[in-house]
Order: C-alpha cells, then sequence, then structure tokens
C-alpha cells in the first residue's frame, strides 16, 4: 500500500499536460458562478455538505490536513475534528466505520486516496454497504455512505496511481456508482451521491483535479443520478464514456468532423444503475456505439453497454459496437502511452465502424 | 524502526554501536544485515553487526522498562522515548504464564470474591436462568427441526448461553448490538419473541427480514440488533462507527460487537481495533474464545494467549473472563460498559468458554475433537448448571419453576414452528425491493420479465412464494 506517490502528493501535482478541454463545446462551459477546477469543486460540495447536514462526516487518510489532493481543504478548521478526521491507515476500516457512521442516520463522506488502494474494503461495499439495506427487510441501512476515490490515468502513475476499478461495483447490485468528467458535474454529483439514500461510490478523476477548469455555481446544486447527458449532439455514430475519458473522446470527435463523421457524445455520469434509455434513444439515431474507458476492456463496463445496447439496437445497428479501452494488461508506467484508449485510436475506430 | 530516529541519526549509530562494545548483552538475532526502510521499501543493508551469542527475549514486562540513568530522550511523534543501551527484544506472547480468568461463580456455586463483583438482583438473576434455559430449548427443538428438514440450517449456543445473555442483561437497551451468529441470546434477553426467531428461520413474510437471508441471520430495529450477516468481522469496524455516533449525538449508550476467537485472525478485527482505540469510540468487544472455529482449534489460529492480549497492543483495555460464568460476564461487562460510555473508550473482553455443539447444522465435530473434551465442558463446566447452582446456594431457584418454564417455552416453541410454517412466503416483489431505496429501471425490467416467465412455467417455482 506505501507508496512513494502516496507520501508525496506534490508529484501528482506535476501531472502530465494532456489535451483537454472540460466541456462539451471544448471552451469553459457557462454555468455562472466562480472559475475553478475540480478539486476545488469537490472541496465546495463537501464544504456545503458539512454545512447543510449537521449529521454529516468526511473522513480518510489524510483528509484532516486538506488531503494529498487538497479536496479536503479547509474543512478541519470550519466543522472541527469530530466531524472531519484523520484514520488509520486502514481502508477495510474506513468503510466499516462508514458503514456504522451511515446506519445511524448520519452522512458518512469516506475518502479513500486513491481507487488502487480500495480493494482491502471490497468486502466491506460489496458484502456490507451494498447488502444492508436488503438483508435486514429495510430495517436498516447505510444509505449516507459516500466513497470517494480518486480513479484513472495521471501519467506517471503505473500500477498503483492508475487504476479504474469501476467494473467491480458496477457487478454489486445495492451500490451506485458514479464519476463526473469536470468541475461543475463533479460538484452536482458530489452532492447528490452524498444526500442519495444508497451507499455511493463516487470516482474522481485525478488528472483533471487541477487540469480541467470550469464555471461553478457557488451555491448548493445537484445533478440527477442515473441520467446520462448528451454532450455533443450528432448523427453518424454515438461514443459514450465517463470521466477523465471524455475529453479525449471529444477530441477524437473533433477531429472527425473534420473529415465529415458528425459523433453524437454521450458523459454516462451514472454508471450503475446506468441509463440505457439514453444511449438507446442515440444509437437507435445514429446507428452506430463506440465505448470508451481506461479500464482493460475485458470485463470492462463498456462490455456491459454493448450487451445491452445490442438486444435493443440490434436491427438499427450498422456496424458492430466497437470498444476503445485499456489492454488487458497490468496499468504499465513506461508503456502507459501505449496502454491508453488515445484519441487517434478512437478516431481510427470512428472512421472503421463509419465505413462498415 | 530506523526511520523513527529522524533528527538523530548519531544517536542510532550510538545506540547499534553499542553492540559492539557490549558484547554480552542480552541477546542478538541480528546476523542477517540491517535494512533500511525508505519510502515503504526495504532497500538493503547499510552495515552489518556480528552475530552474538542468543539469550532469552525479555518476558517480564517491567524489565522492558529499564533504561539508562541519563537524560537523553527520543523526543518522538506521540511522545518522548527514553534510551537504553542493553539490546533487549519484548518476548513474544508466552503461554507458559496465562493471563488469569476473572471468575465470580466456582464450579460448585460458591462465590469466590468477596465484593469484586456486581450484585445480580432476585428478579434479573432470575430471568437471565429463565432466558438461557429458553436458549437451551430453542436450540434443543430449532436444531430438531432443521433435521427434519423442516429448516435449511441452524447453529446452536450450545455451551456459551451465559455470554449472550448475561452480557445482555448488563447492557442498556439503547447499546447497539452488532452480533456474530451465536449469540441470539442477546434478542432472547431484550425480548425478541418466540415467533420472531421462527419467523427468521422459515423465511416467512413475517420474517423481518422477508426471507432474503439463511436461517438465523436474525435482525431486529426494534431490539437495537443489527442484522447478522455471515461475514466474519465485518461488525467489528461497523461497530466503531455507530459508537461514534452515539458518541457525537452524546448517547449514553454503547456499541457492542460480538465475534469468535477465528474471527480475530480476519483483518477487520485489527481494523476495527485500533480505528476504536484512536477515535475514542464507546465500544465493547466480546470476544467468545471458544476453543474452536469449526475444526480449527486456537493452537492453529495465534500463538499469542490468547485474545485478551492483543488489546493492549491497540491500546485497549481489555479483561480475559470466565464466559461460563454469568455473573463474571454480567460483572465484567457492567464495568466495561461504564468505562466505555463515560471515559469514551473501547473495551475488549475476551470469554473464554466453550462451543459445546457443532459449529452449525452442517458439521460434525467429533471429526476433528475429542468426545471427551465435549462432554467434559458439557457436563462439568457448563454453564447454565452453575449459575443454577449458585441460584440454589441463593435459594432463588425453585425446581417446579424451571419444570414449568421449560414446558411452557417447549409448548410455545411448537406452536411457533408450526405457525411460521403455515404462513406464507414474502411476496415476489420482495425479490427486488430494497436493493435500493427506490426500483430503478433496470430490476423493473427484470421484474417484468421475471413475471411473463413464472406464468408460462408455474411449475419451475415454488408455490409458497406468492406472486
Amino acid at each position: 500500500m506505501v507508496s512513494i506517490l502516496r507520501r508525496s502528493p506534490k508529484l501528482l501535482s506535476s501531472i502530465c499536460r494532456r489535451q483537454f478541454s472540460a466541456s462539451s463545446d471544448g471552451n469553459l462551459t457557462s454555468h455562472g458562478g466562480k472559475s475553478m477546477n475540480l478539486y476545488s469543486a469537490i472541496n465546495q460540495a463537501l464544504h456545503i455538505a458539512l454545512e447543510t447536514d449537521p449529521r454529516s462526516y468526511v473522513f480518510g487518510e489524510d483528509v484532516g490536513f486538506g488531503g494529498v489532493f487538497r479536496c479536503t481543504t479547509g474543512l478541519v478548521d470550519r466543522y472541527g475534528k469530530d466531524r472531519v478526521f484523520n484514520t488509520p491507515l486502514c481502508e477495510q476500516g474506513i468503510v466499516g466505520f462508514g458503514i456504522g457512521l451511515a446506519a445511524m442516520g448520519n452522512r458518512a463522506i469516506a475518502e479513500i486516496q486513491f481507487a488502487d488502494y480500495i480493494y482491502p474494503a471490497f468486502d466491506q461495499i460489496v458484502n456490507e454497504a451494498a447488502k444492508f439495506r436488503y438483508r435486514s427487510g429495510n430495517q436498516f441501512n447505510c444509505g449516507g455512505l459516500t466513497i470517494r476515490a480518486p480513479y484513472g490515468a495521471v501519467g506517471h502513475g503505473g500500477h498503483y496511481h492508475s487504476q479504474s476499478p469501476e467494473a467491480f461495483f458496477c457487478h454489486v447490485p445495492g451500490i451506485k456508482v458514479v464519476i463526473p468528467r469536470s468541475p461543475y458535474q463533479a460538484k452536482g454529483l458530489l452532492l447528490s451521491c452524498i444526500r442519495d439514500q444508497n451507499p455511493v461510490v463516487f470516482f474522481e478523476p485525478k488528472l483533471l483535479y487541477r487540469l480541467a477548469v470550469e464555471e461553478v455555481p457557488e451555491d448548493d446544486f445537484m445533478l440527477p443520478l442515473s441520467e446520462a447527458e448528451v454532450i455533443r449532439e450528432g448523427s453518424d455514430i454515438t461514443l459514450v464514456g465517463w470521466g477523465a475519458q471524455l475529453s479525449v473522446m471529444e477530441q477524437a470527435c473533433i477531429d472527425a468532423e473534420k473529415d465529415g463523421i458528425s459523433c453524437e457524445l454521450i458523459d454516462l455520469r451514472t454508471l450503475m444503475p446506468w441509463d440505457k434509455e439514453t444511449v438507446e434513444a442515440s444509437v437507435k439515431k445514429t446507428g452506430r456505439l463506440l465505448i470508451s474507458h481506461e479500464a482493460p476492456v475485458t470485463g470492462g463496463f463498456g462490455a456491459e453497454i454493448s450487451a445491452s445496447i445490442v438486444e435493443r439496437c440490434f436491427l438499427r445497428l450498422e456496424a458492430p459496437v466497437s470498444r476503445v479501452c485499456g489492454l488487458d494488461t497490468p496499468f504499465p508506467l513506461v508503456f502507459e502511452p501505449f496502454y491508453m484508449p488515445t484519441k487517434n485510436k478512437i478516431l481510427d475506430a470512428i472512421k472503421a465502424t463509419v465505413k462498415y | 524502526m530506523i526511520p523513527f530516529v529522524r533528527s538523530s541519526s548519531r544517536n542510532l549509530l550510538a545506540l547499534l554501536n553499542q553492540n559492539y562494545l557490549y558484547p554480552s548483552l542480552l541477546c542478538s538475532v541480528s546476523e542477517s544485515p540491517i535494512l533500511v526502510r525508505y519510502d515503504g521499501r526495504w532497500t538493503g543493508s547499510l552495515w552489518s553487526t556480528p552475530r552474538f551469542e542468543s539469550t532469552e527475549a525479555v518476558r517480564r514486562v517491567d524489565q522492558l522498562y529499564v533504561h539508562d540513568n541519563d537524560d537523553q530522550e527520543l523526543d518522538f511523534p506521540g511522545g518522548k522515548v527514553p534510551f537504553t543501551s542493553e539490546m533487549r527484544f519484548i518476548g513474544e506472547s508466552t503461554i507458559q504464564k496465562r493471563v488469569p480468568c476473572y471468575r465470580v461463580i466456582d464450579e460448585i456455586g460458591e462465590i469466590t470474591t468477596s465484593n469484586n463483583f456486581t450484585q445480580l438482583r432476585k428478579d434479573e438473576a432470575i430471568k437471565m436462568y429463565k432466558d438461557m434455559i429458553t436458549l437451551q430449548t430453542m436450540d434443543t427443538i430449532f436444531y430438531e427441526a432443521q433435521r427434519q428438514g423442516r429448516i435449511s440450517f441452524y447453529l446452536t449456543s450450545s455451551g456459551e448461553e451465559a455470554i449472550s445473555v448475561a452480557s445482555a442483561a448488563a447492557l442498556h437497551p439503547d447499546d447497539v448490538a452488532l452480533a456474530q451468529y451465536r449469540e441470539p441470546g442477546v434478542l432472547v434477553w431484550r425480548g425478541f419473541t418466540l415467533q420472531e426467531f421462527a419467523n427468521q428461520l422459515f423465511g416467512n413474510k413475517d420474517d423481518y427480514g422477508k426471507g432474503r437471508q439463511m436461517p438465523i441471520h436474525y435482525g431486529s430495529k426494534q431490539h437495537n440488533y443489527f442484522t447478522i450477516s455471515s461475514p466474519l468481522g465485518t461488525q467489528i469496524p461497523q461497530a466503531v462507527g455507530i459508537a461514534h455516533s452515539l458518541k457525537m449525538d452524546k448517547q449514553d449508550a454503547c456499541a457492542v460487537a460480538y465475534f469468535g476467537d477465528g474471527t480475530t485472525s480476519e483483518g477487520d478485527f485489527h481494523a476495527g481495533l485500533n480505528l476504536a482505540a484512536v477515535l475514542g469510540a464507546p465500544v465493547i468487544f466480546i470476544c467468545r474464545n471458544n476453543g474452536w472455529a469449526i475444526s480449527t482449534s486456537v493452537q492453529e489460529q495465534f500463538r499469542s494467549d490468547g485474545v485478551v492480549v492483543k488489546g493492549q497492543g491497540y491500546g485497549i483495555r481489555s479483561i480475559r473472563i470466565d464466559g461460563n460464568d454469568a455473573l463474571a460476564i454480567y460483572s465484567a461487562v457492567r464495568k466495561a460498559r461504564s468505562m466505555a460510555v463515560a471515559e469514551k473508550m473501547p473495551v475488549l473482553i475476551e470469554a473464554l468458554t466453550y462451543r459445546v455443539g457443532h459449529h452449525s447444522t452442517s458439521d460434525d465435530s467429533s471429526k476433528y475433537r475429542a468426545v471427551d473434551e465435549i462432554e467434559h465442558w458439557k457436563m462439568e463446566r457448563n454453564p447454565v448448571n452453575r449459575f443454577a447452582k449458585w441460584l440454589t446456594n441463593n435459594g432463588w431457584l425453585s425446581v417446579e419453576d424451571e419444570y414449568k418454564h421449560k414446558t411452557t417455552i417447549k409448548k410455545q416453541l411448537l406452536q411457533a414452528i408450526q405457525n411460521a410454517e403455515k404462513t406464507e412466503k414474502p411476496p415476489l416483489s420482495e425479490l427486488f425491493n430494497d436493493v435500493y431505496d427506490h426500483l430503478p429501471s433496470n430490476l423493473q425490467e427484470q421484474e417484468e420479465v421475471l413475471r411473463q416467465t413464472t406464468k408460462r412455467y408455474p411449475q419451475d417455482y415454488p408455490s409458497d412464494v406468492p406472486l
């Protein structure tokens, strides 16, 4: 569990400067409010959560001083050590504790420092949090639990600071899985997750913590869960993704447009339970589907989307569903540029699918 | 240990060099090079130390605290640490000298201490005894029901009746119980009815768990008893979260987590104890050390002197008690509770007992342990008999009352089984409810498809589940 990166958050701030735009049109989307990056938006959501509900708590490794990604900055000063506190370095303890806290009617907001380190808590999430309501016949629930964890590639994270483990959790009835793509989305979705009556795993694209900047209203607002969003309309092919990958997909859409291909881009936002209807409607219109995620292709959530859409849209499809994803290798360090579902891999797949 | 010395590496060198100077000192196994931990990795040797004659490690705790008589101390986060020029290893926990076990009533029902226990009122004592009898009767009848194929599974408390009942008696009804699976006595004490037990075992529509879990996974909001899950130890860190909530709400209550000796090998046990100590959570950890985790004996489970010694490592007050002595359990839990609630701290109790029954109805323990051993614990160290002797010595137990109680409970149980068996199962909709607070579209879709299938092939599905 221990690693240099984990001990040295500064290294992570010097992440690769990959081309990025946070919003659907490649420019700053205007939602009103203040221009801020993704970690500040998360931080603001946490402030609001603690401010608006005295029964809410934030805890995890190193959250007291602001967290290694600075998402919990200023919380302890404002809300005190009883409600914002460091825990011992123990993921199963953090989640188990969070379940108990939530089961008493509190909003338990747990931070797992990296999604790569969530596995010791897997049993607590899968066997406990996910089944807490069901197994008790709704006598008890831990719906107030939200588990935040930074996920995904950062350019130099290697095996243990890069993983996208969302598919494991999408296979577990009883929890929700949510991934935002931008600061505005992060704030609105996180507040929804915290206030949702079900345990949620909220993966934050750590590549975007500092890179993504967007106007975010300073007030308290929520974005709906289990609702996908069409962030770019098109007619030839539907692209589905989530989190940081959307910016890569968007670049591919822009390049494809130069070749006369009109792409529709959908942000799934909530992976479980996911909004099949929006994807279905889009694919019925375009007749083609491409899914892209950083996680390894085999058994990834793209497979689930692909199967579901083929079931629903078989006769409308004009080409096989295409998946441009991570390779079936551990997440590599030196080979990261080879492993990644890059813009040109996506562009090729778009062209191949349209020409099929 | 090396990175601990942040600013005073010179001291460290001095410390290590003393090995050269005083080779006659205590012990050393340091023929291997000293490894240096840097950023989480063992990165090879800095230097090697010579091999010395190996002598004993320190087994007497007080010897550990002998340090040099100078004023030098290592100013380390968490507190100053004195130096010693003697190289001593803390001795392994030894089974030659074991932590004694607190007992109040001996085998003939006599009190062994004049005042170091909590006196029980007669009515409390009688209720405790009756509840233990109820538990025994339940076990006999439900076990038989399983053998007859009427329920799928059962698991008895035989031999451990005193722990769950006496601890529950010592707790407050507001204290939140997180049981493993051998503590239905807590529910008996708190008034969960025989019918409620039977409903869960039969998984009928009146089961609070809606027929979703195997038998014995009881849970009752009304009785502050969280629904049991099969994975071992998961309730331990959860109990800490519950305790933290009680503490924040300034409740006069604590959380109580029960588990067995085998569970102390699970990571969640260690996670939970450490968290509780660090956060100052009012929680009582009650370990039923019954000697066996299915077929794995305690000798194969841990090398320490049982479980009680582990508490200190986490900074938790701990006590070992005779788990077959209801009064010792009652007294220790009362005291633990008052410390936990008043001082906001966890307490660990290791209750030594014995699992007289098989692990469950799926187990035959005669395959891995001596029948003599079982008989000894069943007859000579029986917790219910011992408590009865004490009650009799007090003149509180009437044979007639006891007989009447047993007969009544037996009758009620048979009736409860009949009722539970006749009661229909939960409706099919309960298969889909409660996965989330609301039914999401994927489940709506699956329910619809399933209902169509059940209409086409009704013979494939149990007839007692209403569609």
